[in-house]
């Protein structure tokens, strides 16, 4: 269909943008890549007045270790992350999650800004971004918000981010040696939301045991969840594969999900724990290395 | 209720503009306002891909993307593939292995093919497969769209040079 009329603005500066956004009040929305926004708009379901294209905005889009994170600019596209060196080179979980959300012409578009932001708890990041205890950088009338990433997502299409504010970057922070994660996504097709995913990172210690652990997981729940029972019991345990069977197991229990055209119940449920432990093993084969 | 807006776009090689309301789609600027009607609107879901365009070196969905999005910037469509009446390897390609049915989706696999391999010039099966992962074809079942882009890759690689048109 053809999206509602609305009024186009580009701003040149976040300050601009974020005038926008106060002036017009819940009126607004930001364009960013717009590959969840434009489709809701085509059938109607977001009918915003007001359109802020961000876009043009420059210094956004950037991949760069600073400070002890890894920091990614709010306009960086998932096609950037998929093809950056450095990211292949000591974030392979984040190339795993990028590479499998949508497909290579939305990845030239989408944003992993936009990926949190919209507060979807089928998008593939937020889970990573649990697993990696991301923080999110919210810029407002008021200035700079850092939000955790565990407290960020608040219920299905709906995050800590005030009406007037922007997501201008994401900082992780830089996994110590010895670190490893990975993300395990099953859709029914390439390009599809999960059926369920998993995302893990982890650090082992001088004995090969695990020191630390994030888990994540996606579309099980009307928020990105995360694992927290199942990293407990993993803290400071050997990693063979009783252990990680046994936190996957936990993971699913922790899980919520819904029947729904992916699946019943219980399959997403057992789906939880097969790709919890997949992505716990090949995290800690990257870790050894 | 909108404010028009004057929205530039080189086409093609050809500066074309208009004005137009904010939520005109990209694909509609293209189709309707150029006149360029291979492009083509298979879905209403942003996924089947027949709309694929290569603006400023990247494939866009042009059905995900307003027009006054791409002001200013660098259009190629599929009518820019064939130079002079001769067909791009891709083109040939797709001709020669049968890599089309209905022709619908096919404006898509051959901008997202020709991004394909300018960016690999030799790719697996895999990688074209995955090159081709946001263009849904209902007919063929895939193998002969990935056999004329072998074919074409194979023909560059021969060294069958082939500029795109400024036509359109």
């Amino acid at each position: 269909m053809i999206p509602a009329a609305f009024e186009y603005f580009r701003p040149k500066t976040i300050p601009e943008a974020i005038g926008f956004l106060q002036q017009y009040g819940d009126d607004a929305k930001i364009l960013s890549g717009g590959q969840s926004l434009i489709p809701m708009m085509k059938f109607r379901l977001a009918r915003p007045a007001y359109l802020i294209d961000i876009n043009r905005i420059s210094g956004l889009s950037y991949i760069r270790e600073e400070g002890g994170y890894l920091k990614i600019g709010g306009l960086t596209r998932e096609a950037e992350l998929e093809n950056s060196p450095l990211i292949h080179a000591k974030y392979p979980i984040l190339a795993d999650t990028s590479r499998v959300i949508a497909d290579p012409q939305l990845r030239n578009l989408a944003t992993l800004a936009g990926n949190l932001a919209h507060g979807d708890p089928a998008n593939d990041h937020p889970a990573t971004m649990l697993a990696l205890r991301a923080e999110i950088v919210a810029m407002g009338p008021g200035g700079e918000r850092v939000l955790p990433v565990d407290l960020f997502f608040v219920t299905l299409f709906t995050t800590q981010l005030e009406h007037d504010e922007i997501v201008t970057e994401i900082r992780i922070p830089i996994p110590p040696e010895r670190s490893g994660g990975a993300y395990f996504k099953l859709e029914r097709k390439v390009g599809d939301f999960a059926t369920a995913a998993a995302a893990a990172q982890l650090t082992i210690d001088g004995r090969g045991a695990c020191q630390s652990v994030g888990i994540g997981l996606t579309n099980v729940g009307a928020t990105p969840i995360r694992a927290a029972r199942a990293e407990e019991f993993l803290r400071g345990k050997a990693l063979d594969e009783a252990n990680i069977t046994q936190a996957a197991q936990l993971a699913s229990e922790e899980a919520q999900p819904s029947s729904d055209l992916r699946g019943p119940e219980e399959y997403k449920r057992a789906l939880v724990k097969e790709l919890t432990r997949r992505a716990l093993t090949r995290a800690y084969e990257r870790a050894g290395k | 209720m909108a404010t028009k807006q004057l929205v530039q776009i080189k086409i093609n090689g050809r500066n074309r503009e208009a004005m137009v309301e904010p939520r005109m789609l990209l694909v509609h600027f293209i189709r309707s306002l150029t006149g360029l009607t291979g492009t083509h609107i298979g879905c209403d879901t942003s996924h089947c891909g027949a709309c694929t365009v290569v603006l400023d070196g990247k494939t866009v969905k042009s059905c995900t993307m307003f027009a006054v999005q791409a002001d200013g910037g660098e259009l190629l469509t599929v009518e820019s593939l064939i130079k002079e009446g001769a067909n791009h390897p891709l083109q040939d390609g797709f001709k020669q292995e049968h890599g089309l049915q209905c022709g619908y989706c096919t404006p898509g696999m051959l901008m997202s093919s020709y991004v394909l391999l300018e960016k690999n010039p030799t790719p697996s099966e895999e990688e074209i497969r995955w090159g081709i992962s946001g263009n849904l074809c209902r007919c063929t079942g895939y193998q002969n769209i990935v056999k004329a882009v072998q074919f074409a890759a194979a023909k560059l690689a021969e060294g069958e040079k082939h500029e795109l048109s400024h036509i359109g």
